[in-house]
């Protein structure tokens, strides 16, 4: 397998220049020959399929929801960072650039993370320029704050949907070249096959959602925009049509999937209310700059009033564990902690599944201290949602908060020009592997998306567009058919296993193997004891799952029992990834390698790299490949965040 | 809790479309509307019948793909509450509830409760945006924008295209979501250059789309999962004479 990251000669800075300066160029009238075909219309996708369509390329772009305003990106409530440094306070692209990689616990290629840092700020630029309204000042002039993890203010913000709002700018420029011919939207599809032909990406395969009709789409190149596999969890704060399906798809084609068990869990989630849960909803990471975080210090007292808890019998954890970073620890270090301290029996809320599984986020001292006006300016909606969803109102009692997860920094392998192991596939934004490490930073999933999309892809792709030249390949040719076989094939199984059990059963079950054995913390016995009962659910699926309804028409357990399906084959890697990672880092916490006080350990001398799989066949191990992570600028040391 | 449903099912566009009605019981009060949902489509996938489709996706109140018309209101009772955040605590045990699509002639129905919104795209494509050109932009800082300029557009951006208001309004008219979309764009700045083209293309595509007309009904704004208010309608009507009148002025 071809794994050369083709990071480019000269000091980190000048890296992407040099790339930039000796990348083929597609001449302006001859874009018009080329066709892209972009999957997903997130942050990355929306944004590259825009960014394409404007520099000439004919673009189609494919999402399975009925607009491409409501990918899931949309929902990032937090803020975007961007090297700016308009606060004046030290900051710098390479201090983003160091800080994205200390924070991904020095598991993410330098070379890529720092071009991501240098085109931050283009992309505040661009996106005001699209009328994207981040906050401001009275005078007029951008605010910003700082972020989990962050010691410099560099988070832009729009109150507490800055995803929608960058979204709402990569769509209307999206919008705008659909209204202009030159891309062709379609919507309710999902991407079910990609087609090689000579061993290039040049097509996908695609069920219509409303009618049922497998059709195929051509193209000179395939951009991957599909978003993460959070939903592996079943329950996490992704949508419900979020899957790892079109990714999966394409890693049975060839394309390798890098790092699949880092997963992040996000610590500021509302907890679950009880077994009908569908969902967790998040809320944004910034409340931990004025709320404090603490448990009762005995169990006993886990279930009275938070109110009636005396000052000296509550436990501010991470104030005590962590003094200089406190209730802003790290994402992975305070997800952490609260499970703990849950463990430990010192949860609080509902009793779901035998325990109580919440920690309070306390914002009295805030109110206090600013008053409640204060504090309602800043997270008013945060705290309108939360009593939407609980019934209570934080500011009378404390939140309760529990992590879920969130973000998924592993994907398919990409190289410096974010193409995949098969040539002419691209893969964008939190659909790749590359710029998080083991763990993302807070703000970070949104610059990287659009960063992907409006600034690497329009200088990356036209590199082997112009190499490879416009094929204007058919959809008649047999790859195509061949796919389509396959694709219906697939569908005709599902629909024919005629069980007892619904889809979801088998995605509920799945989950709770993933949260329990893979999820925040993990070691070998449970990986093992996934690795058992992966195939015992999967093999129970395809004997036992009931699909009502026909295929040709609008269909949703058919959509369910497919997604399932590629998430039941997916997670066995994943636990595999974890298994063969014998170390802590960043989110992947082994629970053999931690500190005296409890930290991640990290192995450097042994896994400092990335870990490639590569299918090998229906029922064969996959092969593991490595890619190993130089350390040329930050060396690595043990992050401290005391 | 206990709960009776009656709601709208229909096989596709073509199909006349009838109310059926099913209990569901042992709903946790905790539990979103839409999570009853899912309880009630595995019970209907136990008995071998066919789910009720609808519309979902975050379930977090932002994406703007849950549309349910609950007991004759779009999103069910609660303000400024989209249906997937729609709890079963405003609900009584034993309440009988109605359940319907969107209904507008703009929004054919797909199926039982999908319906489809293509109309709202097409009154993006004709304005909503401001050419700005990857790549072409200024320092972000470079134009200053005061801070309750920002504010009032942010009230109007924060609209999430989900269609409640024209399924709220007796005319079925657009009106809402077109004038937050026009009104994001031309009380900034940098939205000037295009203001009177997108205004006039914007309003013009709704018209031809077959949305009704705005009689000051204000429905609209009582539906709104996100507070847009009606004035944002008064604003786009200021702008849309404004630029009609230069438009005749021009000849």
């Amino acid at each position: 397998m071809n794994l050369d990251s083709k990071i480019p000669e000269g000091p980190i800075s000048e890296k992407w220049s040099n790339y930039k300066f000796h990348a083929k160029l597609v001449n302006p009238s001859n874009r018009r020959k080329y066709h892209v075909i972009v999957v997903g219309s997130g942050l990355a996708g929306a944004s590259a399929a825009a960014s394409l369509a404007e520099q000439g390329y004919n673009v189609s772009c494919f999402c399975y929801q009925d607009s491409p305003r409501r990918a899931h990106s949309i929902a990032a409530q937090g803020g975007i960072n961007a090297a700016k440094n308009y606060q004046n306070d030290g900051d710098s692209v390479y201090r983003l650039f160091y800080d994205t990689v200390k924070g991904g616990d020095f598991r993410s290629r330098e070379a890529n993370v720092y071009r991501l840092a240098e085109v931050s700020a283009n992309i505040i630029d661009q996106c005001v320029a699209q009328g994207v309204p981040f906050a401001r000042e009275y005078g007029g002039l951008l605010a910003n704050r700082s972020f989990g993890g962050a010691q410099v203010s560099r988070t832009f913000y729009a109150r507490g949907q800055t995803g929608q709002q960058l979204l709402l700018g990569a769509y209307s420029a999206l919008e705008r070249q659909i209204a202009l011919g030159k891309v062709k939207m379609y919507t309710r599809r999902e991407m079910l096959d990609l087609v090689k032909i000579d061993g290039h990406a040049k097509g996908i395969v695609v069920r219509n959602l409303v009618d049922g009709e497998i059709e195929k789409y051509s193209g000179d190149a395939v951009l991957l925009c599909t978003g993460g596999y959070g939903n592996v969890f079943y329950l996490s704060t992704n949508a419900q049509g979020c899957s790892v399906t079109a990714a999966w798809r394409c890693y049975k084609r060839g394309a390798a999937f890098a790092n699949p068990c880092f997963t992040q869990i996000h610590p500021t989630c509302i907890p679950q209310h009880g077994d009908q849960q569908s969902k967790l909803t998040l809320m944004s990471e910034s409340l931990r700059n004025d709320g404090r975080i603490w448990v009762p210090k005995k169990a006993e007292d886990a279930s009275k009033n938070p109110n009636d808890i005396p000052e000296d019998a509550r436990d501010y954890y991470l104030e005590r564990k962590y003094p200089s970073f406190g209730n802003l620890a790290p994402r992975d270090i305070s997800s952490r902690a609260a499970k703990e301290a849950c463990d430990d029996g010192r949860g609080v809320g509902p009793v779901v599944g035998g325990s109580r599984r919440g920690v309070y986020l306390d914002f009295a001292d805030a109110i206090k201290r600013d008053g409640k006006k204060a504090v309602e300016e800043r997270y008013g909606n945060l705290f309108e949602m939360y009593e939407r969803i609980t019934g209570e109102n934080a500011y009378e009692v404390p939140m309760r908060i529990y992590p879920a997860s969130h973000y998924t920094m592993g994907g398919l392998w990409v190289d410096y020009e974010l193409q995949s192991t098969v040539p002419g596939l691209f893969v964008l934004g939190e659909a790749n592997f590359s710029d998080h490490g083991a763990n993302r930073l807070g703000a970070s999933a949104l610059m990287q998306g659009l960063a992907d999309g409006y600034f690497v892809i329009p200088y990356t792709l036209p590199n082997y567009l112009a190499q490879n030249g416009a094929k204007n390949i058919k959809t008649d040719r047999p790859e195509f058919e061949e796919c389509v076989k396959e694709v219906k094939a697939q569908i005709k199984k599902l629909l024919d296993v005629k069980g007892t059990k619904s889809p979801r059963h088998f995605h509920m079950e799945l989950g709770k193997v993933m949260w329990e054995n893979c999820g925040m913390a993990r070691s070998k016995e449970s990986l093992e004891k996934a690795l058992k009962l992966i195939p015992q659910i999967r093999e129970d699926f395809w004997k036992n799952v009931r699909v009502v309804g026909d295929e040709h028409s609008i269909n949703n357990e058919l959509e369910r029992a497919g997604r399932v399906a590629d998430f039941l084959e997916f997670a066995e890697i994943m636990v595999l990834d974890a298994l063969n990672r014998d170390e802590s880092c960043g989110a992947h916490f082994r629970i053999e390698h931690q500190t005296d006080d409890g930290e991640a350990k990290r192995n450097d001398a042994e896994y400092s790299y990335a870990s490639i799989w590569e299918y090998a066949g229906p029922g064969k191990a996959p092969n593991l490949y490595k890619e190993p992570i130089t350390h040329d600028e930050v060396k690595p040391v043990v992050r401290s965040y005391k | 809790m206990k709960v009776h449903l009656k709601i709208w099912t229909q096989k596709n566009a073509a199909d006349k479309g009838r109310f059926t009605t099913h209990t569901v019981e042992n709903v946790s009060e905790d539990s979103s509307f839409l999570e009853m949902f899912d309880i009630l489509n595995e019970q209907l996938v136990e008995q071998g019948k066919e789910p009720i489709a609808f519309d979902h996706d975050c379930r977090e109140g932002i994406c703007g793909m849950c549309s349910m018309v609950i007991n004759g209101t779009p999103h069910g009772p609660e303000k400024e509450t989209t249906v997937c955040q729609l709890h079963m605590r405003k609900f009584k045990d034993g309440d009988t509830i109605v359940v319907e699509p969107w209904r507008a002639k703009a929004f054919p129905v797909k199926r039982d409760l999908i319906v489809s919104r293509e109309a709202f795209e097409r009154i993006q494509q004709a304005g909503g945006y401001i050419t700005a050109r990857t790549g072409s932009a200024q320092d972000a800082n470079a134009t200053l924008i005061p801070r309750d300029t920002l504010e009032k557009a942010m009230d109007a951006a924060a609209c999430i295209g989900c269609g409640a208001c024209v399924a709220a309004c007796p005319n079925a008219s657009a009106m809402l979501f077109t004038a937050a979309k026009v009104s994001h764009l031309n009380l900034l700045p940098q939205g000037q250059p295009e203001k009177d083209k997108r205004t006039i293309a914007m309003v013009e595509t709704m018209d031809a789309l077959g949305f009704g007309n705005c009689t000051n009904y204000g429905e609209c704004q009582a539906a709104c999962p996100k507070g847009i208010t009606l004035d944002f309608i008064a604003k786009m009507n200021r702008d849309y004479a404004v630029a009609k009148s230069k438009q005749i002025a021009k000849g």
